[in-house]
This record gives structure tokens, sequence and C-alpha cells, in this order.
């Protein structure tokens, strides 16, 4: 047992050169690593989910991120797709496309102990040197090591 | 400046904790302190009140209904979405701090209503929804403040049964017991106008602790309506709403509207309370208005349409009824038990109900002394006022999912209430769902009603559920009839719940997204 079986993010679900044609293609995209990290359980089941919240309200962020998300009973624990998509796909935000997609993956009951886990990552999606510091690594561990300490401290 | 805020979002994972942290760093850089309370899913944790004290104005970002928004009452306030504050950070805090220059809310006209608000019980009512969703809310803010209600005064009234047997309401109210004792009414008209001077010793030595408990419930469910009916006008109309609401409930109470006059009355008043209190008026007549004249007026108003409108109606159509079962003696029975079966679950305690059930009653007095078939009916009555709380009870047991969790719990206390022929236990899902549950309950009460005829069942008692099984002729078949019934109810309910729950989603993410263009 490893303490990635449950981290909120892991070297599977981070892919830093994603090849999208667009958000719908992102997201699927990202939902399948999910899926092959055991983390969802009905891709198309949770991908409906997703769709649901994005039709509410788009969910790109100015700063080139794109946070498509949902509460899902196909999710088993909370997890974090990450994607870098060279020149970006449209999330919906004012100043331009999303070349960081974050998909975020809740379980539709889930205790508020790992739910402070996403509003953690929330907060520090604001902040400029998070993004930063994603965009400019090339390992997909270093990135997922990076992101789970940050939600973690 | 010193600022507290509140955000929320649908999802409560993203968005809350985003604009939570655009509007700390956004103040931070603009030289003010921010606090925030997210309200999100992981839950909240409320604001220190000293810091919401210190504060000295109050930024609002939330989607959601703020919780305890009391706690903010009197403050400076922006109230700003929670799109805005994720975006737009230092633009909300310019806002806010624009507000705080322009002084406190107090004196202008939204400002005591958002003052009322704030200081007023929750509702379950979400700004900018759609009418369909809107008038959801209203008749679920109603009925979730009627449930304990329904609770407290069921299960008292059941234990009053349990320890008294059908002998407590003739202790209590006067009548013919079943040994043969003729006893007066002590208790009186409800709610507690005790007919022999408030002499509750009186009422003790002849009914004994049972009949206490029967008598407190009572009072209880004679509060169902009212209750009912003010917090739907509450959720439409805020504080205004509560007295026309309430006053309008209890007028349902003597003119034998019942819980569907409750609505009734729920919603005139609360239309009422709603528009006069957004009456603009000159400034020397703004005091009175809450205090005297909106409720004056509303109260005057809902009197007037519930004595004069809606009550010779009611009252016409139970007389009614009861001439034209009288004349239906004689047809086929097993018919006849379907049709009263369908009465009784159709209002639950309004005036169709009613009619079935005085039909049955002064049939079974002339039964009893004379013979006819009145003990075949009032035993199909009493299975068919049965099954409705019953069935709900199963399908809150079956499909948890289907209910909220208030539901869930009236759902317990409905197999009581249902074992005691306390239809009433199907009201707060009927009120809060009637297009759906009622019909389900009548299908199954229908068909217990008919069966009972069927059978030949009779029964001794008015009243008193399972408790009175002894007075009951072939109580196995009379069982498996109530049985039957609560299935088909359970098995409509489920059905009808199950379509609905599905429309609601993609209804509510409709409407949210209208919601949403309008706001970006």
């Amino acid at each position: 047992m490893t303490s990635t079986d449950n981290a909120l993010i892991t070297e599977e679900t981070v892919v830093l050169d994603l090849q999208a044609t667009d958000k719908a293609d992102a997201i699927r995209q990202l939902g399948r690593k999910l899926q092959a990290a055991g983390r969802v359980t009905d891709l198309e089941g949770f991908l409906a989910d997703v769709d649901a919240r994005e039709a509410q309200m788009a969910t790109g962020m100015p700063g080139g991120v794109g946070i498509p998300h949902a509460r899902s009973e196909h999710v088993t624990v909370p997890t974090l797709g990450l994607g870098k998509i060279a020149g970006g796909v449209d999330f919906g935000a004012a100043d331009g496309p999303a070349d960081l997609v974050f998909l975020i993956a809740a379980p539709a009951g889930g205790g508020s102990e790992h739910l402070t886990i996403l509003a953690a990552l929330a907060r520090r999606l604001m902040r400029p040197g998070f993004k930063e510091k994603i965009r400019e690594s090339t390992d997909p561990a270093e990135v997922a090591t990076y992101v789970q300490s940050e939600v973690t401290s | 400046m010193k600022f507290v805020a509140v955000t929320s979002c649908p999802t409560g994972i993203a968005h809350t904790y985003m604009a939570a942290e655009n509007l700390e760093q956004s103040g931070k850089a603009a030289g003010h302190e921010v606090q925030v309370e997210t309200q999100g899913a992981a839950g909240s944790t409320p604001l220190d009140p000293a810091i919401i004290a210190a504060a000295d104005g109050v930024i609002f970002a939330a989607d959601l209904e703020v919780k305890d928004k009391a706690r903010f009452a009197g403050k400076p306030f922006v109230d700003v979405g929670v799109k805005k504050a994720v975006h737009d950070g230092p633009g909300v805090i310019t806002m806010a701090v624009e507000a705080v220059e322009a002084g406190p809310p107090a004196g202008s006209g939204s400002g005591a209503t958002a003052v009322a608000t704030a200081a007023g019980p929750a509702t379950k009512v979400t700004a900018n929804a759609g009418v369909g969703t809107k008038i959801r809310q209203w008749l679920m803010t109603g009925v979730s403040y009627m449930i304990p209600f329904v609770a407290a005064g069921g299960i008292l009234i059941a234990l009053g049964f349990l320890f008294g047997g059908e002998d407590v309401v003739y202790k209590l109210y006067g009548g013919t017991a079943s040994d043969g004792t003729e006893y007066q009414d002590l208790a009186g008209p409800l709610p507690v106008g005790f007919a022999n001077d408030g002499n509750i010793q009186a009422v003790l030595d002849q009914a004994g602790f049972a009949g206490l408990l029967f008598l407190i419930g009572k009072v209880a469910f004679f509060m169902l309506v009212p209750i009912l009916s003010g917090f739907i006008a509450y959720a439409i109309a805020d504080r205004p709403g509560i007295v026309p609401g309430i006053v309008g409930g209890l007028i349902c109470g003597p003119i034998g509207a019942g819980f569907l006059g409750g609505l009734v009355s729920g919603f005139i008043a609360g239309g009422m309370a709603y528009y006069l209190s957004r009456v603009k008026v000159p400034k020397g007549v703004r005091g009175v208005m809450p205090v005297v004249v909106i409720p004056l007026v509303t109260t005057l108003l809902i009197g007037v349409i519930m004595f004069l409108v809606v009550g010779p109606p009611v009252a016409a159509a139970q007389s009614g009824l009861e001439d034209w079962l009288s004349g239906l003696s004689g047809s086929n029975a097993i018919l006849l038990g379907a049709l009263l079966g369908l009465m009784m679950a159709f209002d639950m305690g309004g005036p169709v109900n009613k009619a079935a059930y005085v039909f049955a009653a002064g049939g079974l007095t002339t039964a009893i002394t004379e013979g006819g078939p009145g003990l075949q009916i009032m035993a199909a009555v009493m299975a068919a006022g049965m099954t409705p709380p019953l069935g709900l009870a199963l399908a809150t047991a079956v499909r948890r999912r289907l209910f909220t969790e208030a539901e869930r719990e009236n759902g317990l206390a409905c197999w009581l209430l249902g074992a005691s022929f306390i239809t009433e236990g199907a009201i707060p899902f009927a009120a809060a769902n009637p297009l759906r549950i009622i019909p389900s309950c009548m299908a199954g009460s229908a068909v217990t009603g008919a069966l009972v005829m069927a059978f030949g069942n009779t029964l001794r008692a008015p009243h008193g559920g399972i408790w009175v099984l002894p007075l009951i002729g072939n109580p196995v078949l009379y069982l498996l009839a109530i049985v039957v019934g609560t299935v088909i109810t359970a098995a409509l309910v489920i059905l009808l719940r199950g379509q609905q729950a599905r429309k609601h989603a993609e209804q509510e993410a409709a409407v949210d997204q209208v919601a949403e263009a309008a706001v970006a």
C-alpha cells in the first residue's frame, strides 16, 4: 500500500502533452485517465455529470485555466485529472482559451474530510504561482507530487 | 476596511473556494482585510460573531441562499454572485468599499426588507429560480415546518388510542362508549375549548392520562394547516406573509377546507403580502407599514376571501357529497367501497374526505341500532383512510433516495399514524406534491375500500385503526385489504416520484442556465 492509493492526483492522472480538439475532447481524455486509474467506475455516466455542470455555467477561469468538475456517484475517491494543452481549447472564459485543464471528480456523497482537499485545490487555483509552477514542469510525477503537497499542506 | 464575505456555489467544490481566495487576495492587495465563510460541500465554519461585529461591510458572493443571514443584518453589503467574485475580485472589493461609504442600509426600503428577511427562520427558496422551481420551494418550506407537527400530534393521538382504547374519544368529546356508557363532552371544540370552564381535572378523571395525550395531539394537529399555510406565505413574502398565512390556515378549520384549503390560503396570503410590502409609500407612512398596515390589510383580505369566497363552495361541496352518498345506499357495494376510498384519500381532512367519513360514521349509529350495511361501510372507510400514510411509509422505506431526509422521518412516523387511522400522516407528502401523491393514495384507498366491501368486513367503531382490531369482523381479510392498498399506493408513488426526480434534474439545470445567462 502506498500513499498514492488515496492521493488526489497521481502520475497517471497527469497528461502534460494533451492533444485535444475541443473542451469535450479534453474532458473525455482526462476522464479516461481517471477511469484507468480506477477512480471513475462509469466513464459515460461521469462525463454526463460533468457536462450537466458545464451546461450551467462555463468553467473557464481567467488566466488560461479550465476547471470542469462534478460530484458524481460514478466517482470513488476525490481525484484530479490535469491536462496541459499546447495552444489551449476554449472553456468559455472571457480572456481566451485554457491551456491548463483541471478535471475535478468528487464522489456524490463524500465526507467533508475529502472535500476539504478539493477546497484547498480550488483556492490554489487562484494563486498565480501555483499555475506557473505547473506550466513550467515537464515531468508528470513532479507535477503530481507538487500538487499533492500543496493541497495537503 | 474590514469585510466579511460569504461564498457558495451550486456544486460546492470549486467556485465557492476560488471566490473566497480571490476576495481575500484582492482585499489584501487593496489594503483591506477580508474574512470569508465558505458555505460549500465541505461544510462551513461560521464566522466568529466578534469578527462580524467588527466588520465594516459584508460581501455576499453566494449562488445559494446564505445560511443564517441574520448575523449580517444592518451592515452595508454588496450581493454579487459567486461568478463575479471569481472573475473580478478587485471589482467586488471596490463595490464593497463604495457600499460602506454609502452607509448602512437602514432607512432605505430594500434595507428594511433585507433585515426582516435575515432575522427570520430559514426557507428553501433560491433567488432567480424559475416559476416552477419557486412554487415547489414555497410548498416545501411550508411542508418542512408542518412535518414535526404531524409527527408529534399523530404519535400522541396514536398513543392516546394505544393506552385509552377507542373509548378515549368519547371520554373526551362525549358520546356512547363501547360498553354503553354515556359520556359528556369535556374537551369541547378545538383547539382547547374546555366545555366545563377549563377544568382539566375533570378531563383527567374521565379520560385519564391517555385522554391527555390524545388531547395534546389534537392541539398539535389543529396547527397543521395554519403552519402549512403560514410558512408557504412566509416563503413567498418573508415576515409579512406569516400573519395572513396563519390566519388563513386557521380559518380552514371552521370552514372545513382541509389542507388543500391551506395551500390556497398560503399562496393567496403570501402573494398579497409580497405585493403589499413592495408598494412604494411616502416616507412618513413607511414606519407603520410592516407593523400595522400590512398585517391589518392582508389579514382582513385573507379572512374575507376564506370565509366568503372559499368557505361557501367548500361547505356546499361537502353537504352535496353527503346527500349524494346517502342516495347511493343500496347500489353496488363494491363500487361504493371504491368510491368512498377515492374520497377518503382525495383531500385527507378536507370536504370530500369529511363527506365520506360523516356518511360512514352517521350510518354506523343507524346500523348498530337498526342493522343495514353501515358496519361494512365504516370498515371500508377506515381501511381506506389507513392506506395513504401506510403506502407512503412503505415507499419511503424501500426507495429512500426519492425522498428528503424530513420526508423519510415522516415516513417512519407514518407507519404508526397509518396503523392508527390518522390519514393526516400523508398530508406532508400530498401538500408538497399534490398531483403525484394524491392520485397514488386514491388508487390504493379505492382498491382497499372495494376489497373490504367484497370481503364483507364489519367495524363497530368510527376510529382507532388496528387498535380496534377486536371490533372488526374477519380481521385477517381486513388486514389483507389494507396491505394490498398500501402496496398499490407505494408502487405508484415510487413510479411517479422517480419520473419527477429525473424531470427536475433536467429542469433545474435549464433554470440555472437561464439564471446564469442573466447574471453573466
